[in-house]
């Protein structure tokens, strides 16, 4: 099976020249949870906004290595990264509703993308909904504003608005932070009905988390990737001294 | 034992009592007071000066074209006229002007660029209006003629001096309402494939929007009330220019530089003497308009995101 993607032997360096990311090397499979976990400042934010290529916001940047998705290079400063946003695009710890009502926030993605046809941008919004479990909730009031909703909903409305454009992976960076335990567990929740049709990147929110959700999983720690591994082999086996530290809480 | 050496909470509360707490207090408590009574003292001298232009000019003659104060003709309208067209080119010009710079600055730009333009645009803040009105008279003047105007001192002229000062007011509030806008925003939008542009146009400009109309509206408040430098460029006749492309190519002189031009001549308690201040109040209301019409904007705004507009 091909892999959707491999990151082989990434480094990535902040203008200042700082390595935040050195060697990384790893697969993610398609269908599969993966999480990506490990201390603060350890690069995973990074990695993540690195396979999407938010990170051509900063200038002055180097990035050496290969990101194949789906057998290309999409580390190449050649590709086309706004049809790549679409196809692997990101929800940030931090819910980022837009100004605007439920539905313009949904569909956001996809007029920027060139569809017109209402009839497709209302499936979209039906389906995109449901997929991130908010459509009982909201499907009454599409048009109020998207800034009314919960903490838990606005996430969840960020997801959703990830969704509505069919992408094949969805980066999650630490998408229960600032939530409470129901909220969070109904995300969880969704994750779990999501990898049915899509690949996930996670950053999680604690290692307990990580455990819970994760099909395999990489900790990662000053920009190293130390070790990867199956879910459970990871969380209750694991073969590096400093991930076994790390899980049973002797540092982070 | 212990009870005594407890403070009784009346006690905890004597130090904030203390007699330079009272003065500092009552300082502030005067110098907040004192710009109320001044606003409202300016407003009653005023209307104490100015009001006989309401009561003894009958209405038909204060809005009439002829504006002769040696024949007791005091039309406003011309007046008005130049004030309007004046501002109304200006605004014209400034503020997609302003904008368009307040989003290359903010958005756009390098940083190293950045830090070079915005001091830049800070300095062009501070000139002097009569310096910039020397400019316009002696530069800019003759590129209008040449345009082929009948004369450079025209009320475009005027226009194009006072959207350059009204600039700066309106680039620099622009790009902080632009820099307030929360970078997640721009991350969220960018992140499902939106382009730089779409995301200026489609996130960052409708978060930005009430602080946008403060600075337009502040910029046309720095429009209508500049005198000197219009004095200087507009070519200082009284007249209505016919409609059309002449409207703004003809000399016109503005409300605010009649006041400064005939203020040193007019006999102190003479009608012409009320009619200036005459003017000077409807000055003041045409502000108090455009603040009113800010607030209004800006809460019709927030209360339109509340619903869900935008986008």
């Amino acid at each position: 099976m091909q892999a959707k993607l491999s990151i082989q032997n990434i480094y990535y360096t902040y203008p200042d020249g700082s390595e935040a990311l050195r060697n990384i090397t790893f697969d993610v499979q398609p269908n599969e949870v993966f999480v990506l976990f490990g201390p603060a400042r350890s690069g995973k934010t990074t990695l993540l906004r690195l396979l999407n290529r938010l990170t051509d916001l900063i200038e002055g940047d180097t990035i050496r290595g290969v990101i194949t998705f789906n057998g290309v290079n999409i580390a190449e400063r050649t590709v086309d990264v706004y049809s790549l946003r679409r196809r692997i695009s990101m929800v940030f710890a931090v819910p980022t509703p837009l100004p605007g009502s439920i539905y313009s926030n949904l569909t956001y993605g996809l007029r920027m993308a060139g569809v017109r046809d209402k009839t497709l941008l209302d499936a979209r919004v039906h389906q995109s909904l449901e997929q991130a479990g908010l459509w009982d909730e909201v499907k009454d009031r599409l048009n109020s504003s998207a800034m009314a909703l919960s903490g838990g909903q606005k996430q969840r409305l960020c997801l959703a608005r990830s969704l509505a454009l069919e992408p094949e992976v969805i980066l999650l960076d630490n998408p229960t932070s600032g939530l409470d335990p129901i909220s969070t567990s109904v995300v969880e929740e969704t994750l779990r009905v999501l990898r049915e049709r899509y690949t996930i990147i996670m950053v999680p929110h604690s290692v307990q988390q990580a455990a819970r959700v994760a099909d395999r999983a990489g900790f990662m720690l000053d920009g190293e990737l130390v070790e990867v591994a199956d879910g459970e082999q990871m969380f209750l086996h694991p073969q590096d001294q400093r991930t076994e530290d790390y899980i049973t809480g002797r540092f982070g | 034992m212990t009870t005594a050496q407890t403070p009784a909470p009346a006690a905890a509360d004597a130090p904030s009592r203390r007699p330079s707490e009272i003065a500092i207090e009552a300082l502030i408590w005067l110098a907040g007071a004192s710009t109320i009574v001044i606003v409202a003292l300016i407003f009653y001298f005023l209307l104490r000066e100015g009001i006989n232009t309401f009561l003894d000019i009958p209405l038909r003659q204060l809005f009439g074209r002829r504006w002769y104060p040696i024949e007791d003709q005091f039309g406003l309208l011309p007046l008005l006229a130049g004030t309007v067209i004046v501002t109304l080119g200006a605004v014209i010009i400034a503020v997609p002007l302003g904008v368009i710079a307040a989003i290359y600055l903010g958005e756009i730009a390098p940083p190293w660029l950045r830090e070079i333009l915005k001091p830049l645009i800070e300095i062009l803040a501070g000139i002097p209006s009569i310096v910039l009105g020397f400019l316009g008279w002696v530069a800019l003047a003759p590129v209008v003629q040449r345009l082929g105007a009948p004369t450079g001192l025209t009320g475009f002229t005027g226009s194009l001096l006072l959207a350059y000062m009204a600039l700066p007011t309106i680039i620099s509030i622009a790009e902080d309402a632009l820099y307030a806008v929360p970078k997640e925003y721009r991350d969220g939008s960018l992140a499902i494939g939106a382009t730089q542009w779409q995301t200026i146009w489609r996130v960052v400009l409708p978060a930005a929007r009430s602080g946008l109309v403060i600075a337009v509206m502040l910029g046309i408040g720095r429009v209508i009330g500049e005198t000197m430098a219009v004095l200087m460029v507009t070519g200082n006749a009284a007249n209505v220019p016919s409609l059309g492309l002449a409207t703004f190519f003809s000399p016109v002189r503005t409300m605010t530089a009649t006041i400064a031009a005939e203020m040193g001549e007019v006999a102190q308690g003479s009608l012409h003497y009320n009619v200036l201040f005459g003017i000077g109040l409807i000055l003041f209301v045409i502000t108090f308009l455009v603040n009113w019409l800010a607030t209004r904007l800006v809460g019709v705004n927030s209360m339109r995101r509340k619903r869900g507009g935008g986008l």
